[in-house]
């Protein structure tokens, strides 16, 4: 069983729930940006929670399928044909053998993620199928021509899953863990305006124009770990959110850092969307 | 990595005791902690800063002592998915209870003795683009430089840049060198370099602005090893003058 890329678009990779326990070596989590979406994909199609998906940015995919097989495609919102036939968008739709599937260009939104009964079944390295774009450590970029081997089914797939959890909004942070390095006012420089997502944004970080956060302290922050969700801020004063290929270890000061829930928006916001940010106020 | 150490387990570190207490922290720093044992009050040797929700960031004096106690963290075997220390400071991420590991964490000794990690020889052909730079810096001729490189013994502190890069602590602050101002934009996998009082090789051909000392030909990473990494943190390095060595320059790449 197996998957034939035609087209490959703009940037595809396979990506599960990312490695971790390695951290220390210098390597990073990966795994999909927008997780909720992924999972759906999976449920979709009556996949385990931590199968491999593509995870597909602004969409642009022609796979065929041999034999035919159950998919889901979630996330961005892009259009689904197969033959040239319109299908649904976080449904689980059957492909015949040797039909070809189209995924489109998403109206909103950045990553669109396919799930296929059985996952993508490439081998595992360093225990995730995940593709890492910071070092590219895993399977390697899906390109036109990529055969993909897929797995046994195990479960059925679904007629109805909840489509999304929550409505997006402003991104909660932790302040912390230095915010001491920052003037007096920078949190509320951070959270009263608006950030602009900058075009150099990508998994392994969302980056923000909008105005500088002013610093009280110079020079440069003994190397030290990074989270998944750090608001990271360069001598520029422009933050960065840290996305799942992030460098586990970096040098410049953390402002705060996103609630888990809230990252998924970060896997779909586009060059020149707004993004707020807000201190969070309680802890579960 | 080892997460099934036989070492004896702190009862006080175990997780079965793990509760939700309300936290009493601060937003960002969690207060020095007051750890009260049968010998008394014991004031905790250790700060932490909350990282989110669920890591902390534990301070200390620099990356020898990251090193000491990342690895006194896992030989205790506290819970936490990843255990990452930096140049001066310890991660520790994906932490159901921040405020209780750092009660754990009061037991360490800073200043203890670090258990010795397995010795790594390297053959380094000390050609490199800086080592005139150095040699000047250091007031010493290259083939002193080589000399008094190849008889430090390092110690992998820390992994960051690439996987597999590791910042080999041991050169004496006196000897730290500057970065280039400008980086190159590509320097070969095996290059041996000096930035700062660290010492690195970089595992893959890479943008760098570290000075060049030398080149080996020692894997550094290679994802399909069960130990992927060549050095990882607590790993003695030793470098060796491959030039010195006759025969062992011969599966050298030019």
């Amino acid at each position: 069983m197996s998957l034939h890329v035609v087209r490959a678009g703009h940037l595809t990779t396979v990506q599960d729930r990312g490695r971790s326990g390695l951290a220390h070596l210098g390597v990073a989590r990966a795994g999909a940006l927008d997780r909720p979406a992924a999972d759906l994909a999976n449920r979709l199609v009556g996949n385990e929670e931590d199968a491999a998906v593509l995870e597909l940015t602004l969409g642009g995919l022609k796979v065929r399928a041999d034999p035919g097989c159950w998919v889901a495609v979630t996330g961005a919102p892009a259009p689904v044909t197969v033959d040239g036939a319109a299908r649904g968008h976080a449904r689980a739709e059957f492909v015949p053998a040797g039909a070809m599937l189209r995924v489109g260009t998403p109206v909103r939104g950045v990553r669109s993620y396919l799930a296929v009964a059985g996952g993508i079944d490439v081998q595992p390295v360093l225990g995730s199928r995940s593709t890492d774009t910071l070092a590219w450590v895993g399977p390697p970029r899906v390109v036109d021509g990529t055969e993909l081997t897929l797995g046994e089914s195990v479960g059925q797939p679904v007629a109805h899953d909840t489509p999304r959890p929550p409505d997006a909004g402003p991104l909660r942070i932790d302040v912390g863990p230095r915010e001491d390095w920052f003037a007096a006012g920078a949190l509320d420089v951070l959270c009263g305006t608006p950030y602009t997502v900058a075009a150099e944004s990508n998994r392994i970080g969302l980056r923000l124009d909008g105005p500088p956060l002013p610093r009280a302290r110079a020079g440069e922050l003994p190397s030290e770990g990074m989270v998944l969700g750090a608001v990271q801020v360069p001598p520029d004063g422009r933050p960065v959110v840290f996305l799942a290929d992030h460098p586990p270890t970096g040098g410049y000061p953390v402002i705060g850092v996103v609630r888990p829930g809230d990252l998924w928006q970060c896997a779909q916001l586009r060059p020149g969307d707004e993004v707020r940010f807000t201190i969070r106020r309680t802890r579960h | 990595m080892d997460r099934t150490s036989s070492q004896p387990v702190d009862p006080r570190g175990s997780w079965c005791s793990y509760h939700r207490e309300p936290l009493t922290y601060f937003p960002a720093l969690i207060e020095l902690v007051e750890i009260t044992r049968h010998t008394g009050p014991v004031t905790a040797p250790v700060s932490g800063r909350s990282v989110g929700a669920h890591a902390l960031l534990v301070e200390v004096d620099d990356a020898v002592a990251a090193l000491a106690l990342a690895t006194w963290a896992r030989a205790v075997d506290i819970e936490a998915v990843e255990v990452v220390p930096g140049a001066a400071s310890v991660l520790f991420d994906g932490v159901r209870d921040p405020a209780a590991l750092l009660r754990v964490l009061g037991d360490w000794t800073p200043g203890s003795a670090l258990p010795p990690g397995e010795l790594v020889e390297v053959q380094v052909v000390y050609d490199g683009a800086d080592l005139d730079f150095v040699a000047e810096s250091w007031a010493l001729t290259t083939d002193e430089v080589v000399a008094r490189h190849a008889a430090l013994e390092f110690v992998a502190a820390f992994c960051g840049f690439a996987p597999g890069f590791s910042y080999l602590s041991g050169l004496p602050d006196d000897l730290a060198v500057p970065r280039l101002d400008t980086p190159r934009s590509k320097l070969p996998a095996g290059s041996v370099a000096l930035a700062g009082s660290w010492c690195g090789i970089y595992p893959t051909a890479s943008p760098g602005g570290w000075r060049i000392i030398g080149r080996t030909d020692v894997v550094l990473w290679d994802q399909d090893r069960a130990q992927p990494a060549l050095l990882p943190p607590g790993t003695r390095v030793r470098f060796r003058d491959a030039s010195s060595l006759g025969s062992a320059t011969q599966g050298l790449a030019t």
